[in-house]
């Protein structure tokens, strides 16, 4: 494999490693756990690093996240642990009933909003964190996860009713089970 | 549930993601739909909840240095994972560290000049890195100018400047003691987007001067004095951003 030049690296320093932080963020969120996250996205820089010269500008933070997001996916896979089967399929039902300030007191808490956030299938979480924390576009999303940004869309509302509907179940059962039978 | 609307015009409105047209046509439904409405208001709360739920986990330092070693090093095919390095590696990791800083102390004072420049830059830029690990940011968080400033009072025997520049996107987060290079100094919180941007004061009988900007290990960085004041902004934020900050301060 070719060695980077000393120019290359300066290169790298200065576009990838500001995001650093979006890296292990994702990965932080795609794996759950922290040490994994650590190594996956040592890892994923290190890939990064060896795949420098194929980056011809644009997007450094979309580029270097979408190695990130490949490379939790292949983590997950050899684990197990990932399960793509299910979700996309599923129909966005309309948003249930509950009050903004129902989900205010359900939601209002790190550690619950944390739980119901990795309670969601990783298609759904990667979507909301690229979309809420890291404040990418569509379009950005779209080229993170590969897909079209009409699944981005959907899949982000759907997320996003997801985590509703996690977090009022905890506080509200009564409320949610009326909105699934409306 | 009577709104025949489809589900993804309501968050592409949130996200600000539709065109003008689309998002006009958006917002006369909300006129007429009610339903629409709530369901927008509760989308608004579930993004303040998670946005102000502190969510987002910056890099740990060992990460960053693991990252940092692979960039010198030539590169490698496979990862070392940092959790399993052995104690001694670290020991001798920190005793490098603790050296050089050693050395850098005695050996270069704190002086204009480009030797002086690049290791109080490299102080500095390693006094941003420590801040960024959890508990280390602020000992005074807050978001009012009028609790930051009287917190300095006493501590300190200078009075730093302390400014909110919400308005223009920079909102201040708190300040906090550092040390740099032996001398204790004010620091500045202030966020811009998901970043966060350490200002470093400290009293100076230099004059002023115009800014110097530079960058390291990914990080910018801009130092000026004014008024018997040197101030060394630094953040991940682009240069940019670091020079409206700076606009900002010297008004």
């Amino acid at each position: 494999m070719d060695v980077l030049d000393s120019q290359d690296r300066a290169r790298f320093e200065q576009l990838i490693l500001p995001h650093l932080d979006a890296a292990f963020n994702l990965s932080r969120w795609l794996m759950r756990g922290r040490a994994d996250a650590e190594d996956v996205a040592q890892e994923a820089l290190l890939r990064a690093l060896r795949f420098f010269r194929g980056f011809h500008g644009g997007d450094a933070r979309a580029w270097l996240l979408q190695i990130v997001r490949n490379t939790c996916y292949t983590w997950l896979e050899k684990n197990g642990s990932l399960d793509l089967s299910t979700e996309f399929d599923e129909e966005l039902h309309p948003q249930p009933s509950v009050s903004p300030e129902t989900l205010a007191i359900a939601g209002d808490n790190r550690e619950r909003l944390t739980r119901a956030l990795e309670e969601l299938p990783v298609r759904f979480r990667e979507v909301l964190i690229l979309r809420e924390l890291e404040g990418c576009s569509y379009k950005e999303i779209a080229a993170i996860t590969s897909v079209p940004i009409g699944t981005v869309m959907s899949a982000l509302a759907r997320a996003r009713q997801r985590l509703h509907l996690v977090l009022t179940r905890s506080t509200a059962p009564h409320q949610q089970e009326a909105a699934h039978e409306l | 549930m009577s709104c025949e609307l489809t589900p993804t015009v309501l968050h592409g409105y949130l996200d600000g993601e539709l065109d003008a047209a689309r998002a006009a046509d958006f917002e006369r439904h909300l006129i007429s739909c009610s339903e629409c409405v709530t369901a927008l208001e509760t989308q608004e709360k579930l993004r303040s909840l998670l946005q102000r739920a502190a969510l987002y986990e910056r890099a740990p330092l060992a990460l960053r240095q693991a990252v940092q070693a692979q960039l010198g090093a030539p590169a490698r095919s496979s990862v070392t994972p940092i959790r399993n390095l052995p104690t001694w590696r670290w020991l001798a990791m920190a005793a490098t560290f603790l050296l050089a800083v050693l050395l850098g102390w005695r050996l270069l004072p704190l002086v204009r000049g480009n030797h002086g420049e690049t290791t109080l830059a490299s102080a500095i830029v390693d006094a941003h890195l420590r801040s960024l690990q959890p508990g280390h940011l602020e000992d005074v968080q807050s978001t009012d100018q009028h609790t930051v400033k009287p917190w300095f009072d006493g501590k300190l025997d200078f009075a730093p400047p302390v400014h909110d520049f919400v308005d223009e996107g920079f909102p201040l987060q708190g300040g906090r003691l550092d040390v740099v290079h032996g001398r204790t100094v004010a620091v500045l919180v202030y966020a811009r987007r998901k970043h966060l941007i350490n200002v470093f004061v400290w009293p100076t009988s230099e004059p002023d001067s115009e800014p110097v900007s530079g960058s390291q290990l990914g990080y910018h960085w801009v130092d000026w004095r004014k008024s018997g004041m040197e101030l060394c902004a630094v953040s991940d934020v682009s240069p940019d951003d670091l020079a409206n900050l700076h606009h900002l301060l010297v008004q």
